[in-house]
């Protein structure tokens, strides 16, 4: 199976291993992600409002790329998926706008939101299925208790994002048990760790990072799984107790495609 | 409502998309907030104050910067008024007038370490930034 | 050629003010057939009716044409002022000029020109009538009553006292409906059970009334007067006349682990169960899905200890056939489910519970015995936090509740918080509320007390997020009047849940053809004016079928639908509707699409020895309309391939005529 891959800025360079380890796994899993050529930045936030059209441009590029392969894209970051995929709902959905962003590029090759955009957990969930996977797993992370980190952009807006019950998601603990580890279920796992305003306003992302990695560590984890490298990095920065790590990583470590205690 | 604040009103409607008459005034948006104590002016604020056209104070509120993104608002309304849409507009009006940015590039250095992801700094630009 | 008389009604301003009636009446003099046109304040007045009477004598009028509000409105009206007159009924048009016309236009001018036109058509189709007579057909003299809740009961109670039969049609094993779990009741706070019990009994005991519980209708067919209709009695593997109700059964059966549906699932019941103390009928019932004699034949416990002998295990679903004059739907409610509403972590805490589980808590004869003890450990609460509007009034954008007020929960839920402060008043008990709602009789009052009274806190806002942490839940909400957010450590959290109607209502209204609006709740055949009728004749709503509706209420509503119910078995014949299909055996080739379309099973067909022009004889298949049954829906005349079939009053000669008036 080829998919389209959009990468996208932070994982070229301060996560590394979040890219690094889902092109290894991918390719056990028997997926070819072939890496959108030139691609640009999504911008890292999506911007809603319906006037603002430069901004969603390189979303639109990417999107319109994976259609002229005929292939679905795959992002990985939690970021870029929410960008890309509201992006390209509003293709679908505001013919207003899709007419701006369409004229704007090139008319006379419409695009109107017809490639299908997956995050790396629903690629495993949905086009891989879990159970495969557990098949394929080596090194199963028996006995280790984690924590899913979903934060706010894999699952809202629910409305266009539809990866799971945006209240009480299940696709990362049914990740985490495919590889063998016991999944820690804690009230903040959908709430916000600050996000970008740890620029601005470090007290408050700190606040907000602590409440959700100190639930996580009532409910009783080892460590903490997530797809955002801004997550993890309030996480980290805030001080929590117990490890931060990509699930990229994680599945790789189950795959027998990481070398064990190369964290 | 003066003309201004009127056609103010109907620029911010129009831009974000929100029909803030749908709000029956339950407050959930600001009970899920997370950046509801960093914040002058809370989401249900914004809905209210720009219906009733007193748009000014908001104008001028650093609340317009504390605003996550994290669409809990968004998600959690029950009568799908979106008032994080709504908090975005009002922001845009600001910094898309000249000399409003909220953030600089010359800010930047003194605001980060060493192991801040690009993501955030974009983000940001992004959110405070034209 | 007609004598046709023209009547345009101002209807006050509600025609006058758009249209010009003067020169509407002074157009269609001229129209063919026309003899005399006129206009007046209110054509359905006393006044207005005897104009139209003295004109039918004066001016030996044949067909009159009243331009005027829609006909659902005063059709009846004005045919009854015709048959005054010496006319033929039938023989009255009504042209739609005020809800189809002036309510719809702004200016005079289109409004009036609008009105001739319609005027002209209801004037080409006078042009065209022929008298008609009704049939008549017989009223078989039973109700059945579909659901056996408080609506149920009190319906069948009155239609019963009225010296009528009535059937009651419950699907659980037990009559009772959502009244028998709640504990006690607003805002008089009598217990539920000691005001619903005793009418349970009175239904048991009137002989008069039979219960088919455990039951569900599967096939109604007929019409008003004489509805057909099938009925399942599920097994329940128990001789309902042999059980005495003892309960020996349900003490020994060795599958303990039944989730109780009756206690909504907070505590256990046996395979064999009575679901409540005073259960009517008072019979056991074995739950197929758990019962290990059932399912792989080991055990029989139930069977030894009965001493009564009722244990069947080969008993099958039985259907019974029985013949209706009226039936009424008294489908009821449920809670909606709270799946998409997890930001109260309903599913990720057993001490998130909606009201109904609530009342079930503080029910004495509920699983903690009416002790107030939390779910997970069995606890006392000492902080108590309810959320109210949990999937009511949501947008019809929003992916998950409903639009509508459910209208009981403001005073339930000032019930739960005031009963929870008087018995335990070291508890904290905090409301969050959007408004409160209390129109009813003494209803405001009794919030008052709860605030005043009880100290209960009333806080207007909602309830952001509930995280469950440890032992306690951290409750996130607004206090908008403080704008402020609040965090409370709660013990118990309860949710106010929308409620809906029960999902055996849809295919009931299908097997019906009775209306439903998009919520599911039946549609009145009348907002204001015929509540308690559901559009198709012969069917009658009770409770919260028909929309939300706290038990005074729903004893109201079910004692105004037994009423007419009385008022249609008590006739002995029922005037049909003239206006029915007829086919024209000469036309007709056999291919029954009529009967495939016909929703009312009215057609049947015969084979007719028919003259042929050469003189010999052939037999034709051909069909036949049962004037009783059809109800004049015209499917069959749109179906019919050689133009056979025909609508008596809208013929199709008819309505072309009004076309091309129209379009003339």
């Amino acid at each position: 199976m080829k998919l389209s891959y959009f990468p996208g800025c932070t994982l070229k360079t301060k996560a590394k291993e979040l890219d690094f380890y889902a092109r290894k796994c991918a390719e056990v899993l028997g997926i070819t992600l072939e890496e959108i050529e030139n691609w640009q930045c999504c911008g890292g936030v999506f911007t809603t409002a319906k006037t603002e059209i430069a901004t969603k441009l390189s979303s639109v590029r990417a999107l319109k790329d994976a259609k002229a392969k005929e292939q679905a894209l795959v992002t990985v970051c939690s970021a870029c998926h929410n960008v890309i995929k509201q992006t390209n709902h509003a293709m679908q959905t505001d013919a207003e706008f899709a007419s701006k962003v369409n004229n704007y590029m090139a008319p006379e090759e419409a695009y109107n939101g017809e490639t299908a955009v997956y995050h790396y957990l629903e690629m495993l969930r949905d086009l891989v299925g879990f159970d495969a996977i557990k098949e394929k797993v080596v090194n199963p992370l028996s006995g280790k208790k984690i924590a899913a980190y979903y934060g706010c952009l894999l699952l809202r807006p629910n409305s266009v994002m539809r990866m799971d019950d945006p209240e009480n998601p299940k696709i990362m603990e049914d990740f985490i048990r495919a590889i063998g580890a016991e999944p820690v279920i804690y009230p903040y796992r959908n709430e916000c760790c600050g996000g970008y305003i740890t620029l601005e306003s470090p007290a408050l992302s700190k606040k907000k990072s602590n409440t959700v990695s100190e639930s996580a560590q009532n409910a009783g984890a080892e460590l903490m799984v997530t797809a955002c490298p801004l997550c993890r990095y309030n996480l980290v920065k805030n001080g929590s107790e117990i490890p931060v790590v990509y699930f990229t990583e994680l599945l790789a470590e189950a795959l027998g495609v990481k070398e064990a205690g190369n964290e | 409502m003066n003309k201004a604040n009127e056609n103010l009103r109907e620029e911010i409607i129009r831009m974000s998309g929100v029909n803030p008459k749908k709000c029956m005034r339950c407050g959930k948006c600001s009970a899920t907030c997370p950046a509801f104590d960093e914040m002058e002016y809370h989401p249900h604020q914004f809905v209210n104050m720009v219906e009733s056209g007193d748009i000014e104070p908001l104008l001028n509120s650093d609340s317009l910067y504390k605003c996550l993104s994290c669409f809990a608002c968004i998600e959690r309304c029950p009568r799908s008024v979106e008032p994080a849409k709504l908090v975005e507009a009002v922001r845009l009006s600001v910094i898309r007038r000249q000399g409003e940015n909220h953030l600089t590039a010359n800010d930047i250095p003194a605001l980060i370490d060493d192991e801040m992801p690009q993501q955030a700094i974009v983000s940001a630009f992004r959110k405070y930034t034209k | 050629m007609q004598r046709i008389g023209v009547f345009v009604c101002w209807c006050g301003s509600n025609i006058a003010g758009t249209v010009d009636v003067q020169a509407v009446s002074e157009a269609l003099k001229s129209e063919p057939g026309v003899v005399f046109s006129a206009n007046y304040q209110y054509m359905c007045s006393q006044a207005g009716q005897n104009m139209i009477i003295e004109a039918v004598k004066k001016h030996k009028l044949t067909g009159i044409v009243v331009c005027s509000c829609s006909p659902r409105m005063h059709e009846a009206t004005f045919r009854k002022t015709a048959a005054a007159a010496g006319l033929n009924p039938y023989m009255v048009e009504i042209a739609n000029i005020r809800e189809q016309c002036s309510w719809v236009h702004k200016d005079m001018a289109t409004g009036t020109e609008k009105a001739i036109i319609l005027g002209k058509a209801a004037i080409a189709k006078v042009n065209l009538n022929t008298p008609l007579t009704p049939g008549e057909s017989p009223v078989t003299k039973r109700a059945l009553v579909i659901g056996g809740g408080i609506a149920g009961i009190q319906t069948a109670l009155d239609i019963a006292d009225a010296g009528f039969e009535v059937d009651i049609v419950e699907k659980k094993p037990t009559i009772g409906g959502k009244m028998a779990q709640l504990d006690k009741t607003f805002p008089t706070l009598d217990c539920a059970a000691c005001i619903l019990t005793p009418k349970m009994v009175d239904v048991a005991q009137n002989d008069k009334i039979r219960i088919f519980s455990y039951s569900e209708v599967t096939e109604v067919k007929g019409f008003v007067g004489n509805f057909d209709v099938k009925i399942k009695k599920k097994a329940r593997f128990v001789n309902e006349s042999l059980c005495t109700g003892c309960g020996a059964c349900t003490e020994k059966c060795p599958m303990k682990k039944v989730p109780n549906e009756f206690n909504l699932g907070m505590d256990n019941r046996r395979a064999i169960y009575i679901p409540f103390a005073q259960a009517v009928p008072k019979v056991a019932t074995i739950d197929p899905d758990y019962c290990n004699m059932l399912k792989n034949g080991k055990c029989g416990v139930c069977a030894k200890v009965c001493t009564a002998g009722a244990i069947d295990y080969t008993q099958k679903d039985e259907f019974i056939e029985e013949k209706y004059g009226a039936i009424v739907v008294a489908t009821g409610f449920n809670p909606i489910s709270m799946d998409k509403f997890d930001e109260f972590a309903y599913n990720q805490s057993k001490d998130v519970i909606t009201s109904l589980e609530f009342e079930r808590l503080t029910n004495a004869a509920g699983p903690t015995a009416g002790k107030l003890l939390r779910p997970s450990d069995g606890k006392h609460p000492h902080t108590i936090v309810f959320v109210q509007c949990v999937g009511s009034r949501c947008d019809s954008c929003a992916e998950k509740g409903k639009e509508y007020c459910s209208k009981i929960c403001c005073m339930y839920t000032a019930k739960h918080a005031m009963l929870t402060r008087d018995k335990y008043p070291d508890t904290d008990v905090y409301v969050f509320y959007i408004d409160v709602r209390t129109p009813g009789k003494s209803f405001d009052e009794f919030y008052r007390r709860a605030v005043e009274e009880y100290g209960v806190h009333y806080i207007k806002g909602m309830v952001g997020k509930v995280s469950p942490e440890g032992d306690k839940l951290k409750v996130q909400a607004s206090d908008l009047l403080n704008n402020k957010q609040l965090h409370i450590d709660a013990d118990l959290v309860v949710l106010a849940a929308a409620i809906e109607p029960d999902k055996s209502a849809r295919p009931l209204a299908t097997m019906l053809t009775a209306s439903m609006d998009t919520n599911d709740f039946f549609t009145e055949a009348h907002p204001k004016l015929r509540p308690v009728e559901s559009p198709t004749a012969g069917v009658f709503l009770s409770g919260t079928c028909q929309g939300p509706k706290d038990i005074p209420e729903t004893v109201s509503q079910a004692s105004a639908a037994a009423a007419k119910v009385i008022g249609l078995l008590a006739k002995d014949k029922l005037t049909g509707n003239p206006c029915i299909a007829s086919s024209d055996e000469l036309m007709c080739n056999g291919c029954s699409s009529c009967e495939r379309v016909c929703a009312y099973g009215a057609i049947t067909y015969v084979d007719k020895e028919f003259r042929m022009p050469d003189r010999t004889t052939a037999i034709r298949r051909v069909a036949q309309v049962n004037p009783a049954v059809c109800q004049g829906c015209g499917a069959c005349t749109v179906a019919c391939p050689s133009g056979a079939m025909d609508l008596r009053g809208f013929a199709s000669n008819q309505i072309i005529a009004e076309v091309d008036a129209i379009c003339k």
